[in-house]
């Protein structure tokens, strides 16, 4: 059989979800016998693999640049995971959408507590413009499994790609669904 | 008689294509319930999904993570993620009581606070206003609850909350354990002459 190609990637969150990853600790070797990470932020690869069988998206989709990774990661990756809750529910980087758009946002971090020549980041092309509204995954592309928690324990993780290496649908349950 | 505020205790009448809530049902002699089937864990789960949708849960930052009721209910129904667009409006933290905070993000408009104020404690501090999704908890005469003559600060609306809306001020991330026992012993006392051990 050919080896499992997963990919994660890091959107609007603290990386929390991947820091859960590696928790995994040895069983990290156990995956590493029938799988290939082929992308984010472990390996040092700048661009999306043309074809990747999993995915683990962390964070919610928070910029333009999110907005462009994703569709382009959709359109490459057979199994697409919600990993962790800002990327099912879009969580705290979404405590943000109450107040209706970005310039809120912006202007309480750079404008507010700037005392020498305050302004708003504007480098086209560099830095993305926020969204007006955070997105959990499925508002932004078609999601195929959900993992929640925040972070999701790794036990839960192991538990979630075990099912999915051994082919069948992940299927979380009781203790291993618990968002929070 | 209960209220069929949330209409999460849907069930089946044999004989009826309806859904209808256990909570405002009459038992009637012959009937046949079901209350759990296929087709009442897709509603219980829909309807849930449109109680997370409504307001801002959110689970890792607040007060009741890993004592809530609507955590709970969303294992236990097998919610992995809300089909529906969230709708995050803008809402009001009422901090202005001595003992208590109302964060009405957390709000699942139940009535419990509402009830377990009018007729067990007999304030009726709590109330409600507005309707539909506009519907709001309010104190009084929609005031800060710090400012209300009539609430006496007994706290049972805290302890009647099944989310983290309500909650006893000082409290973070996960530590507002609900004891809903204390309640019923009370009642319990009062109605029965009896109390629970």
């Amino acid at each position: 059989m050919d080896r499992l190609k997963i990919a994660t990637v890091w959107l609007g969150g603290c990386s929390g979800c991947h820091m859960s990853l590696l928790d995994l600790d040895e069983w990290l070797f156990e995956l590493a016998k029938v799988a290939d990470v082929v992308y984010g932020p472990l390996v040092d690869t700048k661009e999306y693999p043309a074809a990747a069988d999993v995915c683990l998206v962390e964070g919610a989709v928070a910029n333009t640049e999110h907005v462009e990774l994703m569709h382009q990661i959709r359109q490459r990756t057979r199994v697409l995971v919600a990993f962790g809750d800002c990327a099912v529910t879009g969580n705290v980087t979404a405590l943000r959408n109450p107040l209706g758009s970005a310039a809120p946002v912006l202007e309480r971090a750079y404008l507010d507590p700037a005392n020498l020549r305050p302004a708003l980041p504007h480098e086209p092309g560099v830095v993305p413009p926020l969204l007006d509204r955070v997105l959990p995954l499925q508002e932004a592309v078609p999601v195929d499994f959900y993992l929640p928690g925040c972070p999701p324990p790794a036990d839960r993780i192991k538990a979630f790609l075990q099912e999915l290496l051994a082919g069948k649908a992940p299927h979380l349950t009781g203790a291993n669904l618990r968002f929070g | 008689m209960d209220v069929g505020a949330c209409r999460l205790c849907l069930v089946e009448i044999a004989g009826s294509n309806k859904l209808v809530p256990a909570c405002t049902t009459q038992v009637a002699d012959g009937m046949v319930v079901a209350t759990t089937s296929e087709r009442l864990q897709r509603y219980r789960r829909l309807l849930l999904e449109l109680l997370f949708a409504e307001r801002n849960h959110v689970c890792a930052v607040c007060v009741s993570n890993g004592h809530c009721e609507l955590q709970a209910l969303a294992t236990n129904l097998g919610m992995d993620h809300v089909s529906f667009p969230y709708t995050f409006p803008k809402l009001e933290v009422d901090l202005t009581h001595r003992l208590f905070g109302m964060d009405h993000n957390r709000c699942v408009l139940c009535g419990r606070c509402v009830r377990v104020c009018w007729y067990v404690e007999g304030a009726a501090t709590k109330n409600f206003s507005g309707r539909g999704a506009g519907s709001r908890i309010i104190s009084d005469l929609n005031q800060p609850w710090g400012e209300s003559r009539t609430c006496t600060a007994c706290g049972k609306c805290v302890h009647a909350c099944p989310t983290g809306a309500l909650f006893e001020k000082g409290t973070t991330v996960g530590e507002m354990q609900k004891d809903r026992g204390k309640l019923e012993y009370i009642v319990t006392a009062r109605e029965k002459k009896q109390w629970i051990v």
